[in-house]
């Protein structure tokens, strides 16, 4: 009986954390992001694991508090959210549900993230990578920036409709 | 809101958390598992992450300043962005620093990372002077990022085998990131050799310039060799030829020779001996804090 109802109030922390949305992608929620790295409940205290995508994400401390508001919301007045820092973040974490939904709001998902063992080779070309518009479906697509207006977003502009969209950079 | 007399009151505690965004930073290593491995002797470990955070706060304040005069506006954003990222990982290195020892801390009403970067004097930066000069123009600022990135890339690649779990940690994610910071100012210094007359001139002259500061960068700090000796850091000495070999191929890319035997700068940085460059700089990131010590953000 203890069990169950442990089980059912981790159950529903979970599910408080699951529903916090990123505040720079808000069509994710940060478990479709791959930050949420694990929700945890001991007597009364949540303890939720989230790791930054990039070394310098702002977002940190507005997920946090967002994470204890909608806590605070499901009953858990006790938060504490640490920083988990390894293994780094990669864009292979973004779930399927998460990808569907950054091209539905006209954003290419990542591709596969680069998977290496050694030095990182030097690429003096522009990197490759197979991009489709999200607006038309065509994978004719020309690098305008490398750096969007966050650091995970590179900027492209379809060749066959002419509209700009924003790609998710592989890490 | 009650506090009438101040407009930005509203902006504090807990208020809406989605709109004042980028304020009230937390520790970014909230609950990290501080433990330091036994083998290191703990000053040394925080000056050993003090040179690193220190490189990247004091490039990635100097970067910062590019933005809204970079030849284009997607290179104002790129040059931001390759801060942030600089920063971030000054703030993780400063922050483990202060954990590590807290005596390197200047006294402070602020988190002991804002400290770290507030309240210290120039002599107390420990960063190589490379990062600290005026950029003199863009192909300064692109030159600079090469060697220096080429640089801290293959330093991180070594650190991400640390025995001390947190700079494992910040050094497997700064390699994600320095990686396509090189790449990004390797393509610029292709670009402008093999651009124009006038982009290849301010290009050569900027390696001339910046070429002197380069030794500084693998010139081992005993601290480094004593961190390095116990299995926690990375000796800067050791990563001579991979630096080498990197910049030969950009240098091959863009059809330039590097500069000859160039008189070898001063170094001094990693002991607090900097250019009146620092000074300027630091007068001009401190000021709010030191204007507002016991400022809320």
């Amino acid at each position: 009986m203890v069990t169950a109802t442990a089980e059912a109030a981790e159950a529903a922390a979970r599910a408080a954390a699951e529903r916090v949305t990123d505040p720079e992608l808000p069509m994710l929620t940060l478990a479709d992001l791959g930050v949420l790295r694990g929700v945890s409940v001991d007597g009364g205290t949540v303890e939720v694991a989230i790791t930054p995508t990039y070394s310098g994400c702002p977002a940190m401390t507005e997920m946090s508090r967002a994470l204890v508001s909608s806590l605070a919301g499901a009953g858990f007045a006790d938060v504490r959210v640490r920083v988990e820092l390894s293994p780094a973040w990669s864009t292979d974490w973004i779930s399927p549900r998460g990808r569907r939904a950054l091209a539905e709001h006209g954003i290419s998902p990542p591709g596969p993230a680069p998977r290496r063992s050694g030095p990182v080779p030097l690429t003096l070309g522009p990197p490759r990578r197979t991009v489709h518009c999200p607006r038309c479906g065509s994978d004719r697509a020309e690098l305008v920036s490398e750096f969007g207006a966050t650091a995970c977003r590179a900027l492209y502009r379809c060749a066959a409709c002419a509209e700009p969209f924003e790609h998710v950079k592989e890490i | 809101m009650t506090d009438h007399d101040n407009a930005y009151a509203g902006l504090l505690g807990d208020a809406d958390p989605h709109w004042a965004f980028g304020t009230g930073f937390t520790d970014p290593l909230a609950g990290v598992d501080p433990a330091v491995p036994s083998e290191v002797d703990r000053a040394d470990l925080a000056a050993y992450c003090l040179m690193l955070g220190d490189d990247a706060l004091v490039l990635a304040q100097r970067l910062s300043h590019w933005c809204s005069r970079a030849p284009d506006l997607e290179e104002d954003i790129a040059l931001a962005n390759v801060a942030l990222d600089l920063l971030g990982q000054a703030r993780l290195l400063l922050a483990r620093a202060a954990l590590v020892d807290p005596s390197v801390v200047p006294p402070s009403a602020q988190p002991p990372e804002d400290a770290l970067a507030y309240f210290r004097p120039a002599g107390q930066f420990r960063n190589v002077l490379l990062v600290e000069g005026v950029d003199v123009d863009f192909a300064d600022a692109v030159v600079r990022l090469l060697l220096f990135s080429v640089h801290r890339l293959a330093v991180l690649e070594r650190l991400t085998g640390s025995s001390d779990a947190v700079l494992a940690a910040v050094a497997a994610k700064g390699v994600k990131e320095v990686a396509y910071h090189r790449d990004h100012a390797a393509r610029w210094v292709v670009t402008l050799a093999r651009g124009t007359d006038e982009s290849r001139r301010r290009l050569l002259a900027a390696l001339d310039r910046l070429w002197p500061l380069v030794p500084e960068l693998t010139a081992a700090h005993p601290v480094q060799r004593r961190v390095a000796a116990a299995g926690a850091g990375v000796d800067p000495s050791t990563v001579e030829g991979t630096v080498d070999a990197v910049l030969a191929e950009v240098f091959a890319a863009a059809g330039v020779r590097p500069p000859a035997a160039a008189p070898v700068g001063e170094g001094g940085g990693r002991d607090g001996r900097h250019t009146p460059a620092l000074a300027g700089l630091l007068a001009e990131m401190q000021e709010v804090a030191r204007a507002h010590p016991e400022g809320a953000w």
